[in-house]
């Protein structure tokens, strides 16, 4: 078990990381700012995959199915923030209850549209090959999706902390009330915030879908790990999610390469580890 | 009053011509010939929903096409398909079954999709005396350590197909060396323990087992375990997990250095409809049901489900057309008294089987009991499938 086992393995984990951290992304901004745990989150990923698998069909590009998938998601998401969960604004239950009834009928709806058989979205061709560097072999898919994972968080890190609107959100996250006094209309950033977070769900879907397949339950197969990502690095942080989603990407590999009977135990012992030591999570505010 | 009735009359004559007009003269005749006798009735557990909701559907439908073809009837009594849903949960399958039997007071019962499923309802039907129909689900267990006589499997056991084809990996294609990686559960170790024994019997060797859990996102870190010293990976990963394993197969440059062989499902036609071809072509799988298959009887079941469904069948579907080829010729043989479970009935008598394998079935009210004799041809030729 050399150095290409080693490197092997990490970026194994990377490029799932850089998955989930799509994922988590969003949920994360979504409780920072709203105080909502959206179980809908995997549905937008199954959504997304979904119509993106479509757009593809149709059009053979992949840059046009992941923008097709995302705006889609994001109208979606956008109408269930603005019509739904703002009318029970702060009132944790009936959100958490309304999200979770919304993924069920989604899930009910993909399995109605796109049947119940296993599909996936195809590589694009440019990035079909396999990258070889001594004995290490690796998608130079895996690779474009831990770019696009990285250039995410640039995106969200800039957007956030050195853009008007990212102060706005940050304020709203604060103190809505003062935020709201100061002129700043909450209500609209919310709905932005949550728009935000399906697309990139989505676009995660569409992504996810090439490597990993997609079928009914997938959703509900990534949402856990996602909360994991999130619970871990801590509810509401960009940088928190960012880390849990290297944690728990590379955890999850390392973990069923060496020990494979023990794969389960491997992801989840460490974050109970840390939520015992820290339970606001590691970059979680008290 | 007279509305009602007049009501009545129309629904039902109106019943009569889109039955008429759906089914054909054919079946009119059956139908008619089938009035004024009680009908049988046959309870379908179905996962139609849930995660394994399209497999399931392909069971109710492969079912569904041999009743249509056989007008509803069997041995002159209409045949009422009472369908429940169990949404592939062992806690569900058991209810349902519950219910089939107790408030439809069904004649037959076929098992769901499952073996978690299958194992689910096994002592209740037991208990029940209640003869019911195993096509698709598979666990070694239901037909060996707890195996009942109302238990009739028609389709087939995990390790069953697993065990010629080990022979034959070991003696024709002369693989020395195998590793094998499979779904961590019952059927993953039955499938890879069926082709173990056979393969080390014939002198080859299995020097690396990988398990991964049902429902792994992402197989990268097994494939990777891999050992390359190997002549031919057998692998078992199971529903969409075996769409994600042979894309990881493929992303990861295993493919065309070391030989793809594995059990049946992975290369099953419901898979193949979402599978990337060039992750799938030139696999080796066993099964007894490829839509591919030559014989005369596989081919017109084919083209007659293609035409109904405007898709390959897979063997959901065919093991359940078949398995309603079985109750029927059941049912003609103790001319369809099917409410008589203590009656027995006679010699053993031959069926020509469905699509695949000559059998010779008995049937007693409460039993089936069956041989399979598969021949030599279609042990290498019907149950191998190379994916092209």
């Amino acid at each position: 078990m050399g150095i290409s086992f080693y490197v092997q393995q990490g970026l194994n984990g990377l490029s799932f990381a850089a998955l989930l951290f799509l994922l988590a992304s969003g949920l994360t901004l979504i409780f920072g700012l709203m105080r909502i745990v959206n179980i809908a989150q995997g549905s937008y990923y199954l959504l997304g995959a979904y119509v993106g698998l479509s757009v593809m069909h149709w059009t053979h590009s992949f840059l046009l199915a992941i923008l097709a998938a995302g705006a889609a998601v994001a109208a979606i998401g956008a109408l269930m923030q603005r019509w739904f969960l703002a009318r029970f604004h702060q009132q944790a239950l009936p959100q958490f209850l309304l999200t979770m009834g919304f993924a069920f009928i989604f899930s009910d709806q993909a399995l109605l549209l796109w049947g119940g058989d296993p599909q996936s979205v195809p590589v694009p061709p440019a990035l079909a090959g396999t990258f070889v560097l001594g004995s290490v072999y690796f998608p130079t898919y895996r690779l474009f999706v831990i770019a696009i994972g990285l250039v995410v968080y640039a995106g969200l890190w800039v957007l956030q902390e050195r853009t008007r609107v990212g102060a706005m959100v940050r304020a709203a996250v604060d103190d809505a009330e003062m935020a709201r006094g100061l002129g700043i209309d909450v209500g609209k950033v919310m709905t932005g915030v949550f728009t935000l977070g399906a697309f990139l769900a989505a676009a995660g879907g569409v992504m996810g879908a090439a490597f990993l397949s997609i079928y009914p339950g997938a959703d509900f197969d990534v949402l856990p790990l996602a909360f994991v990502v999130v619970i871990v690095g801590g509810l509401g942080s960009l940088r928190g999610a960012l880390v849990g989603s290297l944690l728990v990407g590379l955890l999850d590999n390392f973990g069923k390469a060496l020990f494979p009977e023990l794969s389960y135990f491997t992801l989840f012992a460490p974050m109970a580890f840390i939520l015992a030591l820290r339970p606001q999570g590691l970059f979680g505010r008290a | 009053m007279a509305r009602t009735l007049t009501r009545r009359a129309l629904l039902t004559r109106g019943a009569l011509l889109a039955g008429a007009a759906a089914c054909g003269l054919g079946t009119l005749r059956s139908l008619v010939y089938a009035q004024g006798r009680a009908p049988i009735r046959i309870g379908f557990i179905a996962d139609i929903t849930g995660t394994v909701a399209q497999s399931g559907r392909d069971m109710l439908d492969g079912f569904q096409l041999y009743l249509a073809e056989k007008g509803s009837a069997m041995a002159g009594r209409p045949v009422d398909l009472v369908v429940e849903d169990a949404a592939g949960v062992p806690a569900n399958a058991l209810t349902k079954a519950r219910k089939l039997v107790e408030q439809d007071r069904v004649h037959i019962l076929t098992a769901p999709l499952l073996a978690s499923e299958g194992y689910a309802i096994r002592d209740y039907i037991a208990e029940r005396n209640m003869p019911t129909l195993f096509a698709v689900c598979s666990a070694d267990d239901l037909t060996q350590r707890k195996r009942a006589p109302v238990i009739i499997r028609t389709g087939w056991s995990s390790s069953q197909p697993s065990h010629p084809f080990g022979e034959w990996v070991a003696k024709t294609l002369r693989y020395k060396r195998v590793a094998t990686i499979g779904s961590d559960y019952a059927f993953g170790y039955e499938v890879v323990g069926g082709f173990q024994r056979t393969f080390e019997q014939s002198g080859g060797q299995v020097v690396q087992k990988i398990w991964a859990p049902l429902g792994t996102p992402d197989y990268s870190p097994y494939v990777t375990q891999i050992r390359r010293d190997v002549d031919a990976v057998f692998s078992i990963p199971v529903g969409a997990d075996a769409i994600r394993f042979t894309k990881a197969y493929r992303q990861y440059g295993l493919k065309g250095r070391i030989p793809l062989i594995g059990g049946g499902v992975l290369m099953d036609e419901s898979l193949l409809r979402g599978m990337d071809p060039a992750d799938a072509e030139g696999t080796i799988t066993a099964l007894m049901w490829s839509a591919a298959l030559p014989t005369p009887q596989a081919q017109r079941f084919v083209a007659a489900y293609r035409a109904k469904y405007q898709k390959d069948p897979s063997y959901y579907a065919e093991t359940n057309y078949s398995g309603a080829q079985w109750i029927h010729a059941a049912v003609e043989h103790i001319d369809g008294k099917v409410e008589d479970r203590e009656g027995c009935c006679g010699p053993s008598a031959p069926c020509s089987s469905p699509t695949r394998r000559e059998v010779r079935c008995g049937w007693t009210s409460t039993r089936t009991s069956c041989t399979t004799s598969t021949s030599a041809k279609s042990r290498s030729g019907a149950a191998m499938r190379r994916t092209r």
